[in-house]
């Protein structure tokens, strides 16, 4: 580890386990993490590795069954289910593989909804998402629909929605593995830019080694616990 | 309000589905609104009934006449401030689908009777002074296009026509509104003088006495008294509070009350299962939705709030343009005038109205709500993958 900045994130002996039936699978077994303030990790690992699993407990959106998740000096494991939820409207944007648009809502409004848990009047809220449609070079298209737009347009859209409330640290699952090539790349330096010169922390889940290239730092995940070399 | 524009959203996501649920509820509450109004029209005589009024009729039946004699003796009586005599006419105008209530009475002692009768002085000194004059509620009046002036010819099957002549003939010489909304103006009322004369049977018999008593708390002990001062005459009586009388009216059709409770209850339990049943399928389609409005920071409460606000909404926007559209179609008047002569829908059916709007938007969306409101954002989120 290499870089100097302060730990944004720092788990500590987190497990999880879910049940299937009467069987008890162990995905996370006492897991230690730390990343970075401004650190580009992609994480990576097989399928049903426990990739996701591990992104939820960072974003507070699941519980580890044991350990302790801090986030930028917060024990977010501790909180209640509705500080969390205010938690994360501050300080987390999610970017997903399916970009989770809401279909009835034009690009900025689909923006605008978290800000929607704000104090910021209707003009002001508008002002940002100008911003982040701006940032994601979607200006020009605030009004259409997800319907109306490609799969990497609507990826940034979904990338805009992450960052307007200007949070500190963004998760993304997969960001790229429902798009081809040419709109992967695009996304990818999208992220790598927000994350170089906006200071944006990213956790990544990948399953592509040509995305995770584009990180600062790989970690990878497999049988409940991490390591900096791929398994073999 | 600023999640307004997202359930207004929500709603329009399957505009079909939508517009289906919401055209059910408007019309469960055109037919709320209709029914309501038939009920006022059945039971408006026993809301609007004077609590100091008696009505003394026949024991046997309504159809059977009372002495006209019996005016002086129960006004004698202890506690009585006033007695009136109505009878039942029966006219009919022109045709016999043109029914409406038509009332030989005293003129001055009926006006006094009924002061929610409203009559211009002018037009009372009119009637006073002509033997055949008649007063017209101004729905009929304006049903039948007729005019203060105009010679009005009616047919009356109970009582035949006047010796001699083919009809009654009434000379319209005023019209009467209500000063109570739901007050009967549909009714000819024309003076008992002229009718006793021109019959040619039961001559110095009466219908019915309406009497005004002095305390109200003594209606009961008056009208016990009443009939006892006529018992085991050939003329025994029926002595009771005016609500009872015109209840009992109402309930020679049937408890309109129950009637229309049943329908209803039929109609919203229907409605609840549709509006349901869409709220259900709304939410379950839009599981990975509410996920990520949860991993951005919606809480759990606030998403129960918004699929609740989502279901009132969907309720409100069917179930107020029913009640509104139930509320025009009454402004018209009656659909039946000689059947339903008062037709409107009171204000408390249009707030209970509304609140069972409300209350089919919070059940109907109460379980969907609740399954949104515990849905946990990581499963949500994988269903999606």
């Amino acid at each position: 580890m290499t870089n100097s900045n302060p730990s944004l994130v720092k788990i500590q002996g987190v497990s999880k386990a879910f049940r299937r039936g009467s069987e008890e699978i162990h995905v996370l077994d006492r897991l230690d993490l730390e990343v970075q303030q401004g650190e580009f990790l992609a994480l990576m690992g097989p399928s049903g590795s426990g990739k996701s699993t591990l992104l939820n407990l960072i974003g507070g959106l699941d519980r580890a069954g044991t350990g302790s998740v801090e986030i930028g000096g917060e024990r977010i494991d501790q909180l209640s289910d509705r500080a969390l939820a205010a938690w994360r409207a501050r300080h987390v944007g999610f970017v997903f593989q399916f970009y989770n648009l809401m279909a009835v809502l034009s690009a900025e409004r689909n923006v605008e909804l978290p800000l929607l848990l704000t104090h910021l009047s209707k003009k002001e809220r508008m002002q940002h998402v100008e911003v982040a449609l701006k940032v994601v070079g979607l200006a020009h298209r605030t009004h259409h629909f997800p319907r109306q737009l490609s799969g990497g347009e609507q990826q940034r859209v979904g990338i805009a929605r992450a960052i307007v409330t200007d949070p500190t640290l963004l998760l993304c699952d997969e960001p790229t593995g429902d798009l081809d090539r040419k709109s992967g790349d695009e996304i990818l330096g999208l992220l790598q830019t927000l994350n170089r010169e906006q200071g944006k922390t990213i956790v990544m889940v990948t399953h592509d080694p040509h995305a995770s290239a584009r990180a600062s730092r790989i970690v990878y995940l497999d049988k409940g616990q991490l390591s900096t070399q791929p398994p073999a | 309000m600023k999640f307004l524009g997202l359930v207004w959203s929500n709603l329009k996501r399957k505009k079909l589905r939508t517009a289906l649920t919401v055209l059910s509820i408007l019309v469960a509450f055109l037919l709320f609104g209709f029914l309501c109004a038939i009920k006022e029209a059945f039971t408006a005589g026993v809301t609007l009934a004077g609590v100091d009024r008696l009505v003394v009729r026949h024991k046997v039946s309504l159809i059977q006449s009372l002495p006209a004699s019996y005016e002086q003796r129960i006004a004698g009586m202890p506690g009585i401030a006033a007695v009136a005599g109505q009878s039942w006419f029966g006219g009919i105008y022109q045709d016999p689908k043109n029914f409406f209530a038509s009332i030989p009475v005293d003129p001055e002692k009926f006006l006094d009777m009924f002061p929610e009768y409203s009559l211009p002085a002018e037009q009372k000194q009119a009637w006073l002074k002509t033997r055949n004059g008649a007063i017209v509620g101004k729905t009929t009046l304006d049903r039948f296009k007729w005019k203060i002036g105009d010679h009005v010819p009616l047919t009356s099957p109970i009582w035949g026509e006047p010796q001699g002549q083919s009809h009654w003939d009434f000379e319209i010489v005023g019209s009467f509104t209500g000063m109570k909304k739901g007050t009967d103006t549909t009714s000819l009322i024309f003076r008992y003088d002229y009718f006793d004369e021109a019959k040619t049977r039961n001559k110095g018999e009466i219908g019915w006495f309406t009497v005004r008593i002095q305390n109200p708390d003594q209606a009961a002990e008056i009208a016990r008294k009443i009939d006892e001062e006529f018992a085991n005459s050939p003329y025994e009586t029926k002595a009771e509070p005016e609500g009872a009388f015109a209840a009992g009216f109402a309930q020679q059709i049937g408890d309109i009350g129950k009637i229309v409770i049943a329908v209803l209850s039929a109609v919203f339990f229907t409605i609840l299962l549709v509006a349901g049943n869409t709220m259900a399928q709304a939410v379950r389609e839009r599981t990975e939705e509410i996920g990520v409005l949860k991993a951005m920071g919606f809480t759990n409460e606030l998403v129960l709030v918004l699929v609740l606000l989502e279901s009132c909404v969907l309720a409100a926007v069917g179930g107020f343009a029913g009640l509104g559209l139930a509320w025009l179609a009454t402004l018209g008047g009656s659909p039946a005038p000689a059947m339903l002569p008062i037709f409107y829908i009171p204000t408390r059916s249009l707030i209970t109205g509304a609140g069972i709007v409300l209350a089919l938007g919070v059940i109907a969306g109460a379980l969907p709500a609740f399954t949104a409101m515990r849905l946990r954002i990581a499963e949500a989120l994988r269903r999606n993958a």
